[in-house]
This record gives C-alpha cells, structure tokens and sequence, in this order.
C-alpha cells in the first residue's frame, strides 16, 4: 500500500483534473509545477535535515553532544540557524561586481534542483523520465563550477579568487575521471536513462560489477561536491571561506544550504548509479522502495560525512596529481576492461 | 594567444583563522605559490617590557603569564629563575619538584594544542578537539592548585604559591595512567598515521641542522632538526637531573617531525612527571625572601625550557623593589624569525601547516 | 652561574687582551673590538647559538647584551657592550649569527640602537610610523595609572 503512494497520489491529481474538464495539456503542465514543488520541498527539507545531521554526526565524531537545546534533540536548532541568517544584513561590498555578486547564490540551487528532476527515487517516480538522464545529470552538474566561480570573482576579493580558481581547476579536474568512469556504466547498462540503469541492476548492484568505477566515481563526485578531504575551494583554514568569503546574512545561507543540496545530489546519483536505486535488497520488499532509497540516500551521506571528520584537507597539486596522474589512467583502464568483458562475456 | 602572467600579493592576517592570533604575513603569490613573504608581527603588542619596569619584582609574576599564554606555568618559571639567579636565593627542594611537576603538565598542555592545531590547520577539526578533551584534565588539575585555568601565576620568587595536595597526586597519577593509551595513542592513530596528513607534512619545509643553529631556533623546532639541544639535558636548572628521561630528536627537519617531536615529548614529560611524584620530598615550599624584595645592583640572565623553545629572562635591578630592566628572550618570536625563508616555493596551504608546525603563540611573539 | 668554564674564560681572556670579565663571569666587550671577537668565539671556540640579545637604557649610556652558547653543551657567555646613548651604533651580529636579525630589529624598535649592516632594519613590533623608542628610559607616555 505504501510502494505505489506517491504514483497513486500523482495519478489522483491527474484523474481528478482531467474529470473537470481540463485540456490534457493543462493537466500535464500543473502536474509538473506541482512535482517542481515537491521536489523543492523534498531538497529544502532534506538539507534542513542533512544540517543538523551534520552537526550531530561531527558532534558524535569529536566526543561532543551537539546541538541539543532547542526543542527535542535539538531538531529546531536549524530552524534558528535559518532564522539568524535571513534576519542579518546581506552586506553589499563597494567593490564588488553587484549584478554578479547577488545572482551568484540564486543560481547555485539552480544545478542540484535541475538534476533532482531526472532521478528515479522510487519505482516509477521520476519527475521527469529523461531519456538522456545521465547525459543530463553530467551537464547540469557542471554549471555548479561556473556559479562558484561567478561568486569568487564578482567579490573582487582574493582569497575569494584563489578560492575560485581553485574551484575552476578542480572541478573541471574531476568531471573527467567522473564522465569516464561512468562510461563503464553505460557500458554495462546500455542505457542513458536513469530508470533503465536502475532496472538494470535487477540481478547485480553495479557497485559488484563495476567496483573500480564506484571508486573513481565516489572520490571524483566527492570532489565535486567540495566535501573534505577535497574541500579546497572552501578550505576555512587557508582561504578562510573561498568563494564565500565576502558573503554574508542571506547569501551566504544560500551557500551554506546549496552545499548540503549538492551533497544530496551527489548521494542520490550514487544510489541511482551503483547502490540500485530503489531497489531492494535480499528481496526486503516489504519496505516501499522509495524508503528504501532514501536510507541508501542517507547511507551514501553518513559515509560522506564521516570522511570529512577523519581526513584532513589536501593539498591543491596532490589533489591534481590525484585526478590526471591516478583517477584518470585507471578509468580508462576501466572502460578498457568492462569493454573486453561486455564483448567476450557479454555480460 | 599570449597570457599575461604576474604574481600578486596576498595579505595573509592579520584577521585569519589560522594564523594563532593576529600574525600577519605578506604574501607574493604566482598562482598557489609563494614567490615572497614578509612577516608582520606586533599585532599583539602590549609592551609587557615596559609595563613591568613599573611593577615590583613579584607583581611582574602575573604579565608573564600572558606570554606564552598556553603555558603559563614555564613562563612563570623563567622568570622567577631569573630573579632567584639575580639574588642567589636557594628555592627547596620540595618547591622545584612542584615546579617541575606542574612545568610539565603545563609543557604537555601547550604541546596538546599544538599537535590539535597542525591537524586543524590541515583540515582535520576532529584531532583538534581530541587534544582539547585531555587537555581539560591537565587545566583542571592545575586549577586545582593555582585557581585559574591558564593565567595560573603559582610561582613565586623563592618557591611556589601553594602545596600540592593528595588529591591533586591522585588526580595527576590517574592522569599519567590514562594519558598514554587515552590520550597519545589515539592522536598517532587519528592524526600521525593519517596519510594526507603525512603527505602534507612530510619533507614540507625542511630545515637543516646548520640553519636551525644558525637562526637560534629553538625547541622541538630545533630538536627536529637534529640537534639535542634541550636544556633540561644540556644545561640543567632546577631538579631536572634527578630525573631520567630522553630528549628526542628528529631526523628530517620537516614539518612532520617538528610535529611528532611533540608527541614524542608528552611521553617524556609523563615520565618526569611521574618519577617527580614518586620522589617527592618533604619540606618548605617556599624560601625566606623579604616582602620588600630588594635584589642587589646587577644583571642576570637564566633561561629555561619552555614548551616552544628557550625562554630567556634577562632582569637588570638597580637596588629598588622595582626591576630597572626585563627583557624575554622568547621562543616563539626567534622561531617565527625564519619562517619567510621557511615557505618559500610551498603553497599557499604549506604556509598554514608550516605556521602550525612551529607552534607559535602570538602572546610570545608580540609580548 | 652563567658560566662555570674558567678555563675557557681564561683562555678568551689571553687570546683578546682589550675584553675585561668580571668577578660573575660576565665578559665587557668594547665595541671596536665587538666583530673580531664575536668572529673569532663562533669560529675557533665553537659558539654556533646566539641564544640572546638585548639592550637596556642606562640613562647616560646604553648597553647591549649578548649571550652566545653552544649547540648541544652547557656553554653559555654574557657579553656586554657598553655603547654611546646619543648616538647608539653597534655592528650587526647577522652576518655571524642569522638568529640576531629579528632580536635586532626588536632592540633597534623599543631602544633605538642602529645595528649597522644589518640587512633589514625596520621596526618590528611597533607601527613603522611609530615616534619614540618606549624602552628609553626617558619616554614619554600616557598613563591612567600612578607611578
């Protein structure tokens, strides 16, 4: 009863907006602002959430308790965060390029947003059913460098420019191991849609069959989302702030809450890519499957967030070293072998 | 197509995160290197130097205090060594055992935070706030004694303000049984062995034996060099040659060893620690000095050991209750001399980890 | 205290007849001949460590005060130099010892003594436009506390 709630939802609006005599392509467009909504919901829910999971998680790793005074557990805490940085004042430096500068943290929600609508987190609950899902996502996910950058040089700061070529450098560093490796995917899958790669880990997780893949996969995605120990663009402790240094009140929130989307983002494309999606495990199917997805979701992130309280930061060339000298070489040795194995075997 | 390529400065401090306190440094970058640098210090600068020829001889106790704030203790030291060497006065035994005991909970305490804040300053905030759970055990000891948490000001010319009780030998016992395999280990597991960590230490900003002499550098900063120069072993004061303990000494001269070297030296100093308790004798804590303390016309200079490095004090007197001169030679300050030679060619990233590597207290560095 | 080597004192003394070491070991140095001794203890007697320096304002003179030691032994000298106040010039100890160059720069900030040849002479902890040197005696300074 549960599996099909969200799909059954979906179909009652339709059926009920069809039954007052609605054009289908009225139907079709609400029906959409309506999924648009929820997603937005969905993120800004989840990254409240993944804020205070945060904190707690952190707190949990560097013997601390953590946020536990306001409400139970401490769950409203964030709401006072958010409260706190929507009431102060976005400073407006003299200096800065303004039009850049105040557009920056509007459209870095834009990607993670844009990407969230192409990905299955159910049985046949994509916003959108995108043929090109993958080729999507890639795209998509690669304007991010472009938004950080926008905000690292519209600040005319320079900490807030090395942050930004850092970002540049980095990001356009790991979106090649990243593409190769899921080339293996493809491979094996056959399909760029992201419902088909889900389908088609029915017998095996590609996580099994394409383990290398996953690593290159994992470390590029966690690059790119600028979690430690690849959190350079950032990297508090030598560019105070990087890209954001300059922002402040609401601006910065922006920020600071785009991080945890990206972060989301990047948790989902795991689970969809080599977790199997929403399929469930050993047959447990009594849990719905879009359950199932979310505690692979927050599976993915717990792993995320305890790397950033283990490792420290490292260091720009080791990090380019990383990318062309290791990641890359290896992905294509990837692509080489699945290639072999897809022709002989044929798996 | 033609790129203009320039280098550009980059105003490091003196509001930064992880410069300790208000450094400043000047930064010329190529791209993430640094081509040049100047050190700015001074931002801290409260002319202690001058204030204390104002102050009488036992009310300068509480300004050195606020030196090398994370060990306050062994600037309390210096200090009173100085003076004591000024008038020859004899401190009982009983008292130089307190000061070592304490000198070396104090010398553990500030080495905490400076293995804390290498590890912080690379990124990983977790070894920071591991170090900061078993520093509270040491602070709270020795606010057991002294009242105060880190301004403790527990040395007095001649002695030391109070006895220590059974308590506080139980308490620093425990400590000793639970500092090794709790404390210690934990940071080798977490932090040393961390291999970014290590990448971004190892043969980073090597110093050699012939330069570190030549600089007056001092301290663990020295040892790592590969020199012994520890005055506990080299020059004893105090009772330091009762006691059996090893000076290490790097190999390299890189930032990882002037790290370990910490680690290295919290081990030695439980050993003190420990052999200080066993051997406790009975006596006086304090000698006889004069309230209106007047040492005779003359000059001295003794230094000590201090977690940093070697902290000097010179004390000039001119027969009056007041002293006409005091100068601290201290180690952070000297230390901090080479650091623009030390970051050449390194990365903007390398400038933090060497900066935390020397462990430098701004309140030192500035006076 | 400051040193226990008699022989070494001794020795110092018969190589430069012009230094003077009093009772206490402490060793007077005239500052023409400050180089060359200073040269000849970090090459022929192994002082490898400019532990300290400093100076201080007597009124009508100055002195500045150095204590070199070796790396490694117990070996540790007091030097001082007596120098003019009005016009307080000293060699640097740069070129023999490289540790001298910020203990110059903070002696010449707070006292005022010109280290001539020293490679980068700017104050140090004070503001470069700084007036005064505050450790002189006769500085002069705002105070809310009585004296």
């Amino acid at each position: 009863m549960f599996e099909t709630i969200f799909v059954d939802a979906a179909n009652w609006l339709r059926n009920l907006l069809i039954s007052i005599n609605l054009s289908p392509f009225v139907v079709e467009v609400f029906l959409h602002v309506v999924k648009m909504v929820v997603i937005l919901v969905f993120v800004l829910l989840n990254v409240m959430w993944l804020v205070y999971m945060e904190r707690k998680v952190s707190a949990r790793f560097q013997c601390r308790v953590g946020p536990d005074r306001n409400g139970p557990y401490g769950l409203a805490q964030i709401f006072n965060d958010v409260a706190k940085l929507i009431s102060k004042e976005m400073i407006l430096p003299t200096h800065v390029n303004k039009k850049m500068y105040l557009l920056a943290p509007i459209l870095i929600f834009a990607p993670p947003m844009a990407i969230l609508a192409v990905t299955p987190m159910g049985e046949g609950m994509a916003a959108v059913d995108l043929n090109l899902g993958l080729y999507y996502f890639v795209a998509i996910a690669g304007i991010n460098t472009v938004v950080v950058w926008m905000a690292g040089w519209s600040s005319n700061n320079k900490y807030s420019l090395v942050g930004g070529m850092r970002a540049v450098a980095q990001m356009v560093s790991y979106e090649i191991p990243l593409l190769l490796a899921l080339v293996g995917v493809i491979v094996l899958t056959g399909t760029l849609n992201l419902n088909g790669i889900v389908d088609a880990q029915k017998s095996a997780w590609l996580i099994f069959t394409q383990p290398l893949a996953f690593f290159i996969y994992f470390i590029a995605a966690m690059a790119e989302a600028n979690r430690a120990p690849f959190d350079l663009v950032e990297g508090e402790s030598e560019i105070i702030s990087g890209p954001y240094t300059e922002y402040s009140g609401m601006g910065f929130a922006f920020f600071f809450l785009a991080e945890y989307a990206n972060l989301l983002v990047m948790a989902i494309m795991t689970t969809t890519l080599f977790l199997g999606g929403w399929l469930a495990p050993f047959g447990w199917t009594f849990i719905p499957s879009w359950l199932w997805f979310i505690i692979k979701v927050y599976f993915v992130i717990w792993v995320v967030m305890w790397m950033r309280w283990t490792f420290p930061r490292i260091r720009i060339d080791h990090l380019m070293n990383l990318a062309w000298k290791f990641l890359v070489p290896l992905a294509i040795a990837n692509i080489f072998v699945t290639g072999l194995a897809k022709y002989f075997i044929g798996i | 197509m033609d790129l203009r390529q320039e280098v550009y400065t980059l105003n490091l401090g003196p509001q930064h995160p992880s410069t300790h306190g208000v450094f400043r440094v000047l930064l010329t970058l190529d791209g993430e290197t640094v081509v040049d640098a100047t050190s700015v210090p001074g931002y801290l600068h409260r002319g202690i130097e001058k204030i204390v020829e104002d102050r009488t001889y036992a009310q300068v106790i509480p300004y050195t205090d606020r030196l090398d704030y994370l060990a306050g203790m062994l600037m309390n030291w210096g200090y009173v060594l100085a003076v004591e060497k000024l008038a020859g006065i004899e401190v009982p035994e009983r008292a130089e055992y307190i000061r070592v005991i304490v000198g070396e909970l104090s010398r553990i305490a500030s080495h905490q935070i400076a293995v804390g804040s290498m590890a912080s300053d690379l990124g990983g905030l977790t070894g920071f706030i591991y170090n900061f759970r078993d520093r509270e055990y040491i602070l709270d000891l020795l606010e057991m004694l002294s009242g105060s948490r880190m301004t403790f000001s527990f040395m007095r010319i001649g002695g030391v303000a109070s006895d220590i009780t059974d308590e506080f030998i139980g308490k620093t016992r425990e400590f000793i049984d639970y500092f090794p395999k709790n404390g210690i280990e934990e940071y080798n597991n977490f932090i040393t062995g961390n291999e970014i960590f290590q990448a971004r230490s190892k043969n980073i900003a090597v110093v050699s034996r012939e330069k570190a002499l030549d600089m007056s550098l001092s301290g663990p900063v020295l040892r790592a060099s590969g020199v012994a120069h520890d005055l506990r072993k080299v020059r004893p004061y105090s009772v330091y040659p009762h006691f059996d303990f090893d000076v290490p000494v790097g190999e390299n001269g890189d930032s990882f060893d002037r790290y370990y070297l910490h680690i290295l030296e919290m081990e030695q100093s439980l050993r003190i620690i420990e052999q200080a308790l066993d051997n406790l004798p009975d006596g006086p804590i304090m000698a006889k000095v004069s309230r209106n303390f007047k040492p005779p016309v003359g000059e001295a200079y003794a230094e000590v050991e201090s977690s940093k490095g070697i902290l000097g004090v010179y004390v000039v007197s001119d027969g009056t209750t007041k002293p006409y001169r005091v100068h601290f030679r201290r180690p952070s300050f000297i230390n901090l001399g080479h650091f623009d030679e030390m970051i050449k060619g390194w990365k903007i990233a390398d400038v933090i980890a060497v900066l935390a590597s020397l462990d430098i207290v701004l309140g030192e560095v500035d006076c | 205290m400051v040193n226990q080597n008699k022989d070494l004192l001794a020795k110092i003394a018969a190589r430069h007849p012009q230094v003077e070491i009093a009772e206490n070991g402490q060793i007077h140095v005239p500052v023409n001949h400050l180089v060359d001794f200073m040269r000849d203890l970090r090459d022929n007697f192994g002082f490898n460590y400019l532990t300290n320096l400093t100076a201080t304002d007597y009124k009508d003179y100055m002195t500045v005060v150095y204590n070199p030691c070796i790396a490694e032994q117990a070996e540790m000298l007091h030097i001082i130099v007596k120098i003019d106040r009005d016009n307080p010039q000293v060699p640097s100890m740069v070129p023999i010892w490289g540790g001298a160059n910020w203990q110059e720069r903070e002696v010449y900030d707070l006292l005022g003594v010109v280290f001539t040849g020293h490679p980068d002479l700017r104050r140090i902890l004070l503001d470069s436009d700084w007036e005064g040197h505050p450790l002189r005696k006769d500085y002069e300074w705002e105070t809310y506390r009585e004296k």
